[in-house]
């Protein structure tokens, strides 16, 4: 199994849902963020004076998948979330070594 | 079904508003032309006088819910509680100041002189009331007026003032230092005698808040982490701009009763007009602050600032105060317009000198109060330059030493600030150990 985090422009969580929702996944984990790349943020003037927006406000997306689909689920977020912009955001792909649902108590590939 | 009945609405109140305009309005004001009597009695006269004190001044009373609205809006989260308490407090207890000795000290044998008397306002019995109004109304009118100068200070000092100290000195200037200038014009003292003019008092009320909000500014000093090493300035973006909005509207609402009551009389086709053209002056140039000061940042910084264009109505409002009557239309919008530039100048100007002054008071009410005083004599010739900048450096001067001594004095007994951590962790838990909104947790702190 595979965990796929991606951290994506908010506007565009709706598509990614529908792109991950089209290749068959079932659930998803959404977090509102804050963070900054490689353009460090940005300005703003307030009052004639500038202050910096260090943070800029970001959707995480979180979802486990079988590892079959797990390029599958990258390519679809990434579609989904582009729009060739700064600010784009970024996809992490990282094992997962257990999963358990727990209503049922089924494990792995079947609690997905 | 839905969109039928609209339109049958629709209709209806077109052909309403058909029947109205149909009615010749020339021929109706012929008609009660007639019917009125020649003079009016001077009973209906103490009336008509004393409604516009009462209904002009609680509209100037609903100027402290404007002054609270706007602070809360300009100040962090974490601020808000603690505003709103010095706004309660500071209407109260100029009320209660202009009552025990604000009043006489203001109205009381002034007779050209520098004050009246310390003593407490009477109310006469109702039966035993005498002149062209209710002396009670009068008092009221007042009142409203010497709260509205303190509300000036609360919003300069936001963010970084002990309450106890702000509400003393709020006290010495809604009982002694308000009153004492304010007698010297309306109190017939001797700028009055020199022919000094300040309709509603762009000088006498605002730039008396201004005044003493700059040497308070001054004395306290700037909020932490607003100035930084190498002349930086940091942007400290307020906590609600719908609340600061609807503040600045309740203020706008307000001004009507602010410089409309100051005719201080309705008993008359004259006074009713004047009353009424003040009401237009006063919102042309309230729109005109606004517009210019919107279409200046557009200029400058290459988008509209909201708080500019609120300071800028402001600055409209104040400017126009100190002769709202004898402006054309045209000269109100470009006085109000004036205020406008004033605003987005000056705001930045202040920051650079390194005066924090958190809501804009000191360009809105000081700056711009100048400015309306000085702009008097362009369209009043019974106004001239040099006795206006007299007024202007005589209150200014007092003003500024009796604030002077009395921030000081405050400064070395009780203290004026808190501490570091205590204004870091926010004055609502501080100083008064309640927050403004407590189930948004730490709104006010970013990561």
């Amino acid at each position: 199994m595979k965990l796929v985090m991606a951290v994506i422009k908010p506007f565009k969580l709706d598509e990614v849902r529908e792109a991950l929702t089209g290749i068959g996944l079932e659930g998803m984990t959404v977090t509102e963020v804050k963070g900054y790349g490689r353009q460090k943020g940005h300005t703003e003037i307030y009052r004639g004076a500038e202050y910096a927006v260090n943070f800029l406000p970001k959707v995480k997306i979180e979802v486990v998948v079988a590892k079959a689909d797990a390029d599958k689920a990258v390519e679809a977020i990434a579609s989904a979330a582009k729009t060739g912009q700064i600010g784009d955001g970024k996809i992490f792909v990282t094992p997962v070594e257990q999963t358990m649902r727990i209503r049922t108590g089924e494990t792995d590939a079947d609690a997905l | 079904m839905m969109k039928k009945a609209v339109y049958v609405s629709w209709l209806a109140i077109l052909s309403i508003a058909g029947l109205a305009a149909a009615v010749d309005p020339a021929l109706a004001q012929e008609a009660a032309a007639e019917a009125a009597p020649v003079g009016i009695s001077a009973a209906s006269k103490f009336v008509f006088n004393t409604f516009l004190f009462l209904v002009t001044g609680f509209l100037v009373m609903w100027m402290a819910a404007g002054f609270t609205m706007l602070e809360v809006g300009m100040v962090r989260t974490k601020n808000v509680a603690m505003q709103c308490t010095k706004n309660i407090g500071l209407y109260s207890i100029a009320g209660l100041m202009f009552w025990v000795v604000g009043y006489n000290l203001m109205y009381d044998g002034v007779d050209g002189g520098f004050l009246g008397s310390f003593l407490p306002k009477v109310i006469p019995e109702p039966s035993q009331d005498t002149g062209d109004y209710a002396a009670a109304s009068d008092w009221f009118f007042q009142m409203v007026f010497c709260a509205t100068a303190a509300s000036i200070v609360s919003g300069t000092l936001a963010e970084r003032i002990k309450l106890w100290p702000f509400l003393i000195f709020v006290a010495v200037l809604c009982g002694f230092i308000y009153p004492i200038q304010g007698a010297w014009k309306w109190g017939a003292g001797w700028l009055d005698n020199l022919g000094f003019l300040d309709f509603a008092g762009s000088t006498i009320v605002h730039s008396t808040g201004g005044w003493a909000a700059l040497v308070g500014a001054l004395i306290v000093g700037a909020r932490a982490g607003k100035y930084g090493p190498g002349g930086a300035v940091n942007a400290i973006p307020g906590s609600s701009m719908p609340l600061a909005t609807l503040g600045t509207f309740i203020l706008w609402l307000g001004w009507f009763g602010f410089n409309g009551g100051s005719q201080l009389a309705l008993g008359s086709i004259e006074d009713a007009s004047a009353v009424s053209r003040i009401f237009v002056n006063t919102n042309l140039a309230a729109a005109g602050g606004t517009v210019v000061a919107m279409l200046l940042a557009q200029l400058i910084y290459g988008k509209v600032d909201l708080t500019f264009a609120l300071n800028g109505a402001l600055a409209g409002l104040v400017s126009i105060t100190a002769e709202p009557l004898t402006p054309s239309p045209l000269l109100a919008i470009l006085i109000g317009g004036v205020g406008g530039v004033i605003v987005v100048l000056t705001v930045p100007l202040l920051d650079k000198l390194k005066i924090d002054d958190v809501v804009g008071a000191i360009p809105v009410h000081l700056i711009a109060g100048i400015w309306g005083t000085l702009a008097v004599p362009i369209t009043n010739p019974a106004g001239s330059f040099v006795t206006q900048l007299i007024g202007i450096g005589a209150i200014g001067a007092f003003v500024v030493i009796s604030s002077t001594v009395v921030w000081l004095a405050l400064r070395l007994t009780t203290g004026v600030r808190p501490s570091l951590e205590q204004e870091s962790n926010g004055l609502d838990m501080s100083e008064i150990g309640l927050e403004a909104y407590p189930e948004f947790g730490q709104g006010s702190q970013r990561v």
